[in-house]
């Protein structure tokens, strides 16, 4: 089954294998998780975004009639081997060690201080009221561009710095290509931190066996494998007492990538108490004890020719990683500059990453990381050389695609763009827009005082992580069990670890077309460490393109055996022996060429495989094949994307009119499947654009901590998502899969951003930082006035 | 302080001894171990918590269990009849409208109750009407044209257990 070729199920609608258990309230999450005898934890948490702890007094907690034990973060931390791991330490960086529990010193609100198991949910929520607390506050940095100075207060004595790392580096020759310019645009960009707020908050659920000394953890996870590695080494349990589960997941977006404190804490308790535990987040919570993404300062300077050829960049990113490091969380803003070129041939390109500590909950993955700071940069940047040349964004875009016969693409930052056609994917967006109209329109409202903007992007990404090099320590493969019983029905056990996407549907898909059996007769397995081979887990658009090929190739070794052992059954019902190579495997039946008539089934074989009577000498019983897969390289999936805005004059409020997204993620297995990932990102990204941000005060306190200040986008936002594709399949993986967890988010804060400054380009506005909501707007109204100013044509 | 309660969920008579402080959630899902209504937030924010008392969609988080003291309490699980998902269930699994499937069953209960009340609204209303639910995974398109397909009355009821499969292959170049 390679790319292109004709199939049944792959590329089809096909209904989602999950639904029925999820829509009828039948799916087993974490919180859903009821055992015998269970008992529920609470964790306390700093009020202070700084503070050093003097002393903890846990008396009443305890004394509380329902309370089943009260443990203070030295405790927690005392029953631990080890701190955190951190993998893919960059050079010369430097970082704090980081415990489950704050000890002696707070370092963000919401870090736990203590964790109280009572017999149920509320009486443990009670008893945190119980714990008596002595804090010193202390000096608090919430600011990342200063946080590095030397007059700061240092957040961690013995680092003596807040600075995580300060990397420069460049491509080719940046001074060059600025000498050379006929000009220069620049902006400072923010990106405000986001919460991820997946519509499932975090949980865990522990049950220790002290007989054997195995734990059983249940949690909200994107990846088990990588979760039970972390807690085991931090828990000093060898792995294989330790088993992992994450069946139903909902939803994750990058902030289930990292194994918190609240795992250590369960198994702990579970250990302490002698009963199985619960923990589960409430929204407020998770604002406050789960990781935040995006929180950039980005300088930007381009430089470029007056015919809008882009000739160098120059970049300054300072990156608030929050208190600490966490998993990969450092090497995200990393990703940034590597991915600033774009869809554009960029030869010289300079920059500086600065990643810095402060006294806020620590940053992670958020859908894209790192990526869609990339895009927004290159994209913002593309519609300033617009601005100062006076020419369309569509041509300056056109002007600077890298084109499509230079794949693969080795870009200056050492990407290797796998394949892509932008004009093809622009022209399509175009097409469906109506883009010359649309222009026509823009001018006419504008002739009668009104503000609408069209904004255009052209982007990509990088996606299906490995291999190995591209992944620190985590591991760049995916691995894949296939499993035909006695029936002839195919179980697939999986690394990869859904939390959404609807993997049990797309891997069924193809298995079915690949070994021609029924769709229902392929059950997916995933999210249980104890069943599951080694896995790496769900992120970075990696399931389809890495697990995906892994059952590939474990379908290659099943088929190689299954037509072994057919073979056996069919000499022995023609009572004659058969050369190998004239059995083939085709719609499901093994079957002589030229003999359609003799054939066995997946039955057949799988029975015998288990029986085992007629196998021949030299063949093993069982039909079950692992794969491990990591891919050769990574993948690029690109798009181009266009939004229509009004403004309303008097309130600045922005509303999103259309929303043309043509996307190429290669091969679609389910265009479902696909589109639903294309509208979910484009929510996120257009939420991005126009309403989400946290907001800290001084004092290092979220102000926008609950969903009524933190504004996730309602279902009035948006409008209908006009959606096409091109397919550039990949070259990398056999099913020519390039990922599209990722690609919508990335593009759609540029694209509306750039429509919104497009609408108000007229009266001189060259750049606004998102998001862009209607106060930001009206200030800007104020200050810019109506009058028009230049700007591009 | 133990509350004899005695109200109907999802049809069947339930009588239990609870605290009076515990919420008609947890009693659902701990209690009677209907784990279908989901806590998204536990502030009435994300409508994931959402069951229907005496036929009217409710936050179960901020709903005590003794405030449902004789009501009749419908939870998605209560949704299929004759082993047959009710029609905004079936025009979710047809749209593709669940994705991770927290907001799920909240949503179906409070879509349920809509269109019964509002059955022919504008798209504009229908959003407004469904804004009390959050969904952070679909940017609610698919669940937006699922209710309108029902409001279209183009939907029939598809059973719990899927059928096979009905091949739909797509054009090439769709």
């Amino acid at each position: 089954m390679i790319a292109g070729q004709v199939s049944k199920l792959i590329g089809s609608r096909v209904k989602r294998k999950e639904d029925p258990r999820l829509i009828t309230g039948e799916g087993k999450y974490t919180d859903d998780v009821i055992l015998p005898g269970m008992a529920y934890f609470a964790v306390l948490r700093s009020p202070y975004a700084h503070a050093r702890i003097n002393s903890i007094d846990t008396s009443a907690a305890a004394d509380h009639p329902d309370v089943l034990g009260v443990m203070t973060g030295a405790e927690i931390n005392d029953r631990c081997s080890e701190p955190f791991p951190l993998f893919a330490i960059l050079p010369g960086m430097q970082y704090p060690e980081r415990w489950p529990m704050a000890a002696t010193k707070a370092n963000y609100v919401g870090e736990p201080i203590a964790a109280v198991a009572a017999s149920s949910r509320a009486a443990a929520r009670d008893a945190l009221d119980l714990i008596e607390v002595d804090y010193d506050p202390l000096p608090v940095v919430t600011d990342m561009e200063t946080a590095g100075d030397a007059d700061t207060p240092v957040i961690f004595e013995e680092m003596g710095t807040n600075l995580c790392y300060e990397a420069s580096d460049q491509a080719g020759d940046p001074d060059r290509a600025f000498a050379e310019a006929d000009g220069v645009v620049e902006a400072r960009m923010e990106q405000p931190r986001l919460i991820p707020n997946p519509m499932e908050p975090r949980a865990a659920v522990a049950e220790y066996e002290r007989s054997s000394g195995n734990a059983t953890l249940w949690v909200t996870t994107q990846n088990p494998h990588i979760e039970r590695m972390v807690a085991a080494k931090m828990l000093g349990m060898p792995e294989n007492k330790l088993r992992v589960i994450a069946i139903d997941v909902g939803g994750g977006f990058g902030c289930k990538i990292n194994t918190y404190s609240e795992s250590i804490i369960a198994v702990v308790l579970a250990q302490e108490i002698g009963r199985p535990v619960k923990w589960a987040e409430d929204r407020t919570e998770h604002f406050v004890a789960t990781s935040h993404g995006r929180g950039q300062a980005q300088y930007v300077q381009a430089a470029y020719k007056k015919d809008g050829t882009l000739l160098g960049m120059k970049l300054k990113i300072y990156a608030d990683l929050g208190a600490y490091a966490q998993v990969i969380s450092h090497v995200i803003p990393t990703l940034t500059p590597s991915l600033a070129p774009g869809v554009y041939s960029c030869r010289d390109i300079g920059w500086t990453t600065i990643g810095v500590f402060t006294n806020k909950i620590p940053y992670d993955a958020y859908r894209g990381a790192g990526r869609p700071e990339a895009a927004y940069i290159i994209e913002r940047v593309m519609d300033l050389i617009a601005d100062a040349t006076g020419k369309d964004p569509v041509a300056v875009r056109r002007k600077n695609f890298i084109p499509k016969d230079s794949f693969p693409y080795e870009t200056p930052t050492g990407m290797i763009y796998d394949s892509a056609d932008y004009d093809a994917a622009l022209d399509k967006a175009l097409d469906i827009a109506g883009y010359d109209d649309l222009r026509a329109e823009q001018k006419a409202a504008r002739k009668d005082g009104k503000l609408m903007g069209i904004g255009v992007t052209v982007t990509t990404e990088v996606c299906g992580f490995g291999p190995a090099a591209a992944m620190g320590g985590l591991g760049g493969f995916e691995s894949a069990t296939v499993r035909v019983d006695p029936m002839g029905k195919v179980t697939v056990l999986t690394g990869a670890s859904p939390h959404g996407q609807g993997e049990e549907t797309s891997f069924a898909q193809i298995v079915a077309d690949d070994l021609g059996v029924p769709f229902e007769d392929v059950e997916i397995i995933h999210g249980d460490t104890s069943i599951v081979a080694r896995g790496v887990g769900t992120f970075g658009s990696r399931t389809l393109v890495v697990g995906g090929t892994a059952i590939l190739k474990a379908n290659e070794q099943i088929k190689e055996k299954a037509t072994r052992i057919a073979t056996a059954l069919l000499e022995n019902k023609l009572e004659d022996t058969l050369d190998p190579q004239l059995v083939t495997l085709e719609d499901g039946l093994f079957s002589v060429q030229d003999m359609p008539d003799q054939y066995v089934t997946w039955a057949d074989v799988g029975s015998e495989a288990y029986d085992g009577q007629l196998l021949p000498p030299e063949e093993q019983p069982g039909l079950e094949a692992v794969s491990f897969w990591e891919p050769p390289g990574l993948t690029f999936p690109f798009s181009a994307h266009i939004a229509v805005v009004e403004i309303d004059q008097d309130t600045g409020e922005v509303s999103l009119k259309r929303y043309v997204s043509v996307d190429d993620c290669g091969t679609v297995i389910n265009p479902t499947l696909v589109e639903g990932q294309i509208h979910g990102g484009l929510a996120q990204g257009i939420g991005q654009a126009l309403l989400e941000q946290a907001v800290w005060d001084d004092e290092g306190q979220l102000v926008s901590g609950s969903l009524m200040d933190y504004a996730m986008p309602f279902a009035q936002e948006f409008p209908m998502f006009e959606l096409d594709r091109t397919v550039t399949p990949s070259p990398v993986n056999p099913l020519g899969a390039k990922g599209i967890g990722e690609m919508a988010t990335i593009s759609a804060t540029p694209t509306v951003a750039n429509a919104v400054i497009d609408a108000l380009s007229h009266l001189g506005v060259t750049h606004v930082d998102i998001p862009m909501t209607a106060e930001r707007i009206w200030r800007v109204l104020q200050t810019h006035g109506r009058r028009r100013r230049g700007g591009r044509s | 302080m133990d509350y004899p309660l005695q109200l109907t969920v999802n049809g069947v008579p339930v009588k239990r001894i609870v605290e009076p402080q515990v919420r008609l959630l947890d009693f659902l899902r701990e209690d009677l171990g209907l784990t279908g209504a989901k806590e998204g937030c536990g502030t009435g924010d994300c409508g994931a918590c959402t069951v229907l008392i005496d036929g009217d969609p409710h936050h179960s988080c901020l709903t005590l269990a003794v405030e449902a003291e004789g009501a009749a309490v419908t939870t998605v699980e209560g949704l299929v009849t004759d082993d047959r998902l009710n029609e905004v269930q079936s025009a979710f699994v047809s749209e593709g409208a669940t994705q991770c499937g927290i907001c799920t069953p909240g949503f179906v209960v409070m879509a349920t109750a809509y269109l019964r009340d509002n059955p022919n609204p504008t798209d504009d209303e229908l959003r407004m009407g469904i804004a009390g639910n959050l969904c952070r995974c679909t940017g609610y398109e698919t669940i937006v044209t699922a209710l309108h397909s029902v409001i279209d009355g183009k939907v029939e009821r598809i059973e719990v257990a899927p059928e096979p499969l009905e091949l739909v292959p797509e054009p090439e170049g769709e």
